[in-house]
Order: C-alpha cells, then structure tokens, then sequence
C-alpha cells in the first residue's frame, strides 16, 4: 500500500477493502474479480476527485511524498542505465547531495546533473537531505563546463529543500557558489533544460536552474523560501505555512501564469509515485522534443533568448 | 551638613514648558559609545572617529561620497512596485510599500545613477536597507538590470553598493528570478570587457550575497560589516552551537579568499579610482 498524505484519507479505506478482496479471491473461497474491479474503479475516481483540486499545501506535501521518485530515479531510467557518475569539484571534495555525469538518452549524449535526496534515514544523512554545500555547486558547474566543452546538452533536475545553511558551508563560499553558477549557467554554450522534480527551494535550486527551458513537473514547488520559513518570518510560527503556500504562488500553474517557467510535465494522477514510469516518460519527452528544438539555435542567439527571458521577469509599476 | 537644601521636592516644571532638546543633535556610536554631533559624525563620513565603527547609510550618502560634488543623474526615478502575486501576510503588500515609501522618501530598496568619480564617467547603484530591509525584488532587478544597460552603452564601469537581507519574500518567485536576471546581465558587462566592483556593506546576505554581490571583477567590503548566505541564526540553528567570534564579518570573509580588499569608507573613493586606472578602460583626461 503506498504512503497516503492526509488529504488521501478517503482512499485509504478503499485501499483496505481492495487488499481484502484479493486475499479472500486468494484463498479461492470466493470468486471477488468483479469486486476487486469495482474498488479499483472506485479508488481511481476517488483519486482524479482529490487530485482535481489540490491546493497549494496539498501539492507541497505530494512534492515531498516518501515515495517520491529523487533524481537517480529518473536518470536510471532516462538513460536505460548507461549513466556515468563523475565526482568531485577538484578543489574540495564530492558532495553527496548534488550527482552528475554523462548519460544517453535515445542515444544521445547528455550532462545531467541534480540534488539528490536519500531514499532512508541513512542514505538521507548520506545525502545531506539534498541540501548542497559550495563544492556541490562546484562540481556542477565544472560538469557544465566541460558538456560545453563537448558540446552535449545540459538537463538539470531540481530536487532540494536550500543550499545549506552551515558553518563550512559560509566558509566555503556558499553564495559565491550559487552566484557564480547563475553568471556562467547564463552564457553557456550549450543547450541547458532545467526541470523541477520536487522541491525547488531558493538559491539552493537556482544555483543549478538557470536554462533555455525551465519546466516543473505539476505536483513540485518553486519559491524563494519554504512555506515553513516564510510563515516563520512573516508570522512568527509555522502555523501559517497553509497560508503561506498559498501566498507564496509557488505551483507549477502558478509559476506558468507569472511567466517565471516555461512549461508543465504532467504526472499521473495521484502524483509522480503512483507510476514513475508514467512520469520518467513523461519527462523523456519533454527532454526530447524541447532539446531538438534548441539544438536548431545558433549558440549565440540561445545566450540571448536566454537572457532575454530571465531579463523580461518582473513586475513593475 | 550641606549648605544648599532642596525646599520642595521632585520636578516642578509642568510638562508644557518643558525645553525638548531637538532630535539628531547627536550621535552615539553603538560599538564604543562615544557621543559626537550629528555634523561632525557626517563630516567624518558617517564612521565613529572613536573605534572606527562604519554606521549603515543608504544611497543619498553614498552617492555623495563617490560622485565628484555629489552630482549625478538618476535612472528610473519614480519606478516602483507592481503586485504581481497580490501577497498579503500581516499586511497587504502594496500597503507595506506605499507605508515604506512614506516612511523613508525613498521608492524601493535601490538608486541607481551616472556621474564622475575623480573625473570619470560611470555608473553607481546602491541599496538602502532601511526600505523592506534593502531586500530584492522586481525593482531592485530592474533597476540594476538598466544600469547595466547604460554602462555597456556608454562603455563605462559599474559600482554596485549592496546593503540587503535578501531577497524579498513579498514577491516569491519574482524575487528569486531577479538574481538570475542580474546575474545574466552582468555576462554582457563581462562581454564588453567592462570593469564592474561590487561593495559589500553591513549587511549583505541571501539572495543578494548569492548573486551579483559576489560576482564583482573586485568584490571590496566595508570593516565589520556582516556577510552571508545563510542567516547568522540559521546557521546557529543548523550547528546547534554558538557561533565563533568574528563569524560572516568583512575580515572573515576577506580570510576565506571572496573579498579583494576591505577598505576604510574615507579611503573608499580613492581606492575605488586606483582600481579603475588600473582597469583602464577609459583614459581619466581626455584631451
């Protein structure tokens, strides 16, 4: 049984009588297709009436459902596991938060590079919650540079709750990191998709979300801070992170109607985790279709279109 | 046994003829607590002559700084704010501005303008954080984004004084994207070979450390200022422990290799013109 989030609750009891159903059809007492039929249509409409109507809160807490396919997910499919990992910033260390390396997508060659959250409680300490320190950003940005180099297209996968806030982290330079990334991810040469899969939280996903197209998947979120800290400076507490989600407009139709992305990949209904092959698809084709397009570019008027985009962003009176 | 005896007891003055002393007279520095007039502590550039301690001012004191006799022209004066997200928390946002805009002169967190710094032509923009906490949204970026214009059409430098918390959390995701569109602009600075320093001043964290403040060809920052990308209480929260002392000061940050130098504010405009010789890109007298 997947993890339910509160406002799935009436599912979870249909979710109950499909399991018995099918154990009774088991035992071979009694012949419950038909039964288990009907549940499962059930629990479907239940499902499309749920998602129909999602508020902003409601889609954040599916943008970080347990069972949320993280970037390797979508890589090891992606490139039908031909991906190579390559580590390291060369300066510091490897950041276990942020993976990249080469990949092939319908045979052809990609740099894809993303935050990556743990799937359990070790590997989520291990991964450092998908918070990225400097190197991260680093190692991101020298992957860039060399996918410019050899001119292969660059996709970036947002996942990340923020950069880290730690003492190494300042040390390190974690604001020059980011701002770098933005400077040099504006002028490369090469195509560069950015694809929001979860949480896109801050600088943290900026560092690595500046691109030719920027797309969110429907159910992740895009803001400069969390609900959680905005309620917390706006308010004092967290009791306001509802409302701040909603004040916040950070959902994907949101981000499309203020002209701040540039398109929405579909999930299936109930969320990616429901059927990640459905959604890794999904996002293939968007990779697909968006990079044939871009590649007709010169790369010079790519620079320009994409400087031109994020220059256009504001609201001004 | 004293030989003066006070005969009624406590103030008799009624609170009418009361003398007030007028507000702003003086000035007391925070660090050391030395108390001078308000003129003197101008005329020694808003820095206690005492211990050294750079007071925040905002853009009207710093273009009066740099620009030879104060003068220059401003861009964009009257731009201000839209409400793309209509934001409401405690207040509605547009409420906030036309509150922050009665409260301070100013329009938003930002001035941008042209003129000469020891006889050259460039251009300045520089925050004020009494406006929302000199915090960035659209017209921060706006504005920086046009000034960037203007120096790469007139083919002059750019100084960008910041002096912020962030980004500004009113306009969410516009907010967000103003760093990457400073940021993208400035590439077309670096293309036209244009010299740009950024100056780092109490306080300078966020999204506006984690852009174009750190991306100056010399990133210059005034003494004791704070500098960041997280919070000082963010990351105390992270580390669960006190911070070391010194922490996301100019000297700390100058130490872990992201500042060039960090200059006295009386030094500032001539340190400021050294540089752009030696940058030189335009020749200071032109015959």
């Amino acid at each position: 049984m997947p993890v339910l989030l509160e406002f799935e609750e009436p599912i979870g009891e249909l979710l109950e009588q499909l399991e018995k159903a099918k154990e009774i059809s088991e035992k071979g007492d009694v012949d419950t297709t038909k039964t288990v039929r009907d549940i499962e249509q059930k629990i479907k409409q239940k499902r499309e009436e749920i998602y129909k109507n999602l508020t902003p809160w409601q889609r954040v807490q599916v943008s970080r459902h347990p069972e949320r396919p993280y970037t390797l997910s979508y890589i090891k499919y992606l490139t039908n596991e031909t991906f190579v990992e390559l580590h390291g910033d060369r300066t510091v260390g490897d950041d276990k938060a942020m993976v990249g390396g080469f990949g092939k997508i319908d045979g052809q060659s990609f740099m894809i590079i993303g935050q990556q959250k743990g799937i359990n409680t070790k590997m989520r300490q291990y991964r450092n919650f998908g918070m990225p320190n400097p190197e991260g950003y680093r190692k991101a940005l020298r992957l860039m540079k060399m996918a410019e180099k050899f001119n292969k297209p660059v996709i970036t996968l947002i996942d990340t709750p923020g950069a880290f806030p730690g003492l190494e982290a300042e040390e390190r330079g974690q604001g020059e990191a980011i701002a770098r990334n933005l400077f040099e991810m504006a002028k490369l040469k090469v195509p560069i998709i950015c694809i929001v899969i979860g949480e896109g939280a801050s600088g943290g996903a900026l560092g690595i979300g500046v691109g030719d197209k920027v797309l969110m998947l429907e159910n992740s979120w895009y803001s400069v801070i969390s609900p959680e800290n905005c309620s917390t400076i706006l308010w004092r507490n967290w009791d306001h992170k509802i409302e701040a989600a909603d004040a916040l407009k950070l959902t994907s139709s949101d981000m499309l109607k203020n002209k701040l992305i540039d398109g929405i990949i579909k999930e299936p209904v109930g969320g990616a985790h429901i059927d990640p092959e459905a959604t890794f698809e999904n996002v293939k084709e968007a990779i697909l279709t968006n990079v044939e397009k871009l590649k007709k570019l010169t790369p010079a008027k790519r620079v320009e279109k994409r400087i031109e985009k994020f220059a256009a962003m504001g609201s001004i009176s | 046994m004293g030989w003066f005896k006070r005969i009624k007891e406590g103030i008799t003055t009624s609170t009418k003829d009361k003398k007030e002393t007028p507000e702003g007279l003086w000035y007391k520095c925070p660090e050391c607590n030395t108390v001078v007039s308000t003129d003197e502590h101008k005329k020694n550039l808003w820095v206690c002559g005492e211990c050294n301690y750079h007071s925040r001012v905002g853009s009207a004191e710093y273009f009066e700084i740099l620009f030879d006799g104060g003068k220059f022209t401003e861009f964009n004066k009257a731009m201000s704010s839209g409400d793309p997200l209509k934001f409401e928390d405690t207040k509605k946002y547009p409420d906030r501005i036309k509150s922050s805009q009665k409260k301070t002169g100013l329009k938003d967190a930002i001035k941008t303008g042209q003129g000469k710094l020891n006889g050259r032509n460039l251009v300045i923009c520089a925050m004020d954080f009494k406006f929302i906490g000199g915090s960035m949204g659209s017209v921060v970026g706006e504005k920086i984004s046009r000034a960037i214009d203007v120096a790469v059409k007139e083919k002059c430098p750019l100084i960008i004084i910041s002096k912020s918390g962030g980004a500004r959390m009113m306009e969410a995701g516009f907010s967000l994207m103003q760093m990457a569109k400073t940021s993208a602009k400035l590439t077309l600075l670096a293309e036209a070979k244009l010299p740009y320093v950024s100056i780092l001043t109490d306080p300078t964290t966020g999204g506006v450390t984690a852009s174009f403040a750190m991306l100056g060809d010399i990133n210059i920052a005034e003494p004791g200022a704070l500098i960041g990308f997280a919070g000082p209480r963010v990351v105390k929260e992270t580390i669960g422990k006190d911070l070391p002392e010194g922490f996301q000061t100019s000297e700390f940050v100058l130490e872990h290799g992201f500042l060039d130098f960090i200059v006295h504010r009386h030094q500032l405009k001539e340190k400021l013109a050294e540089s752009f010789d030696f940058f030189a890109i335009t020749s200071k007298t032109k015959k």
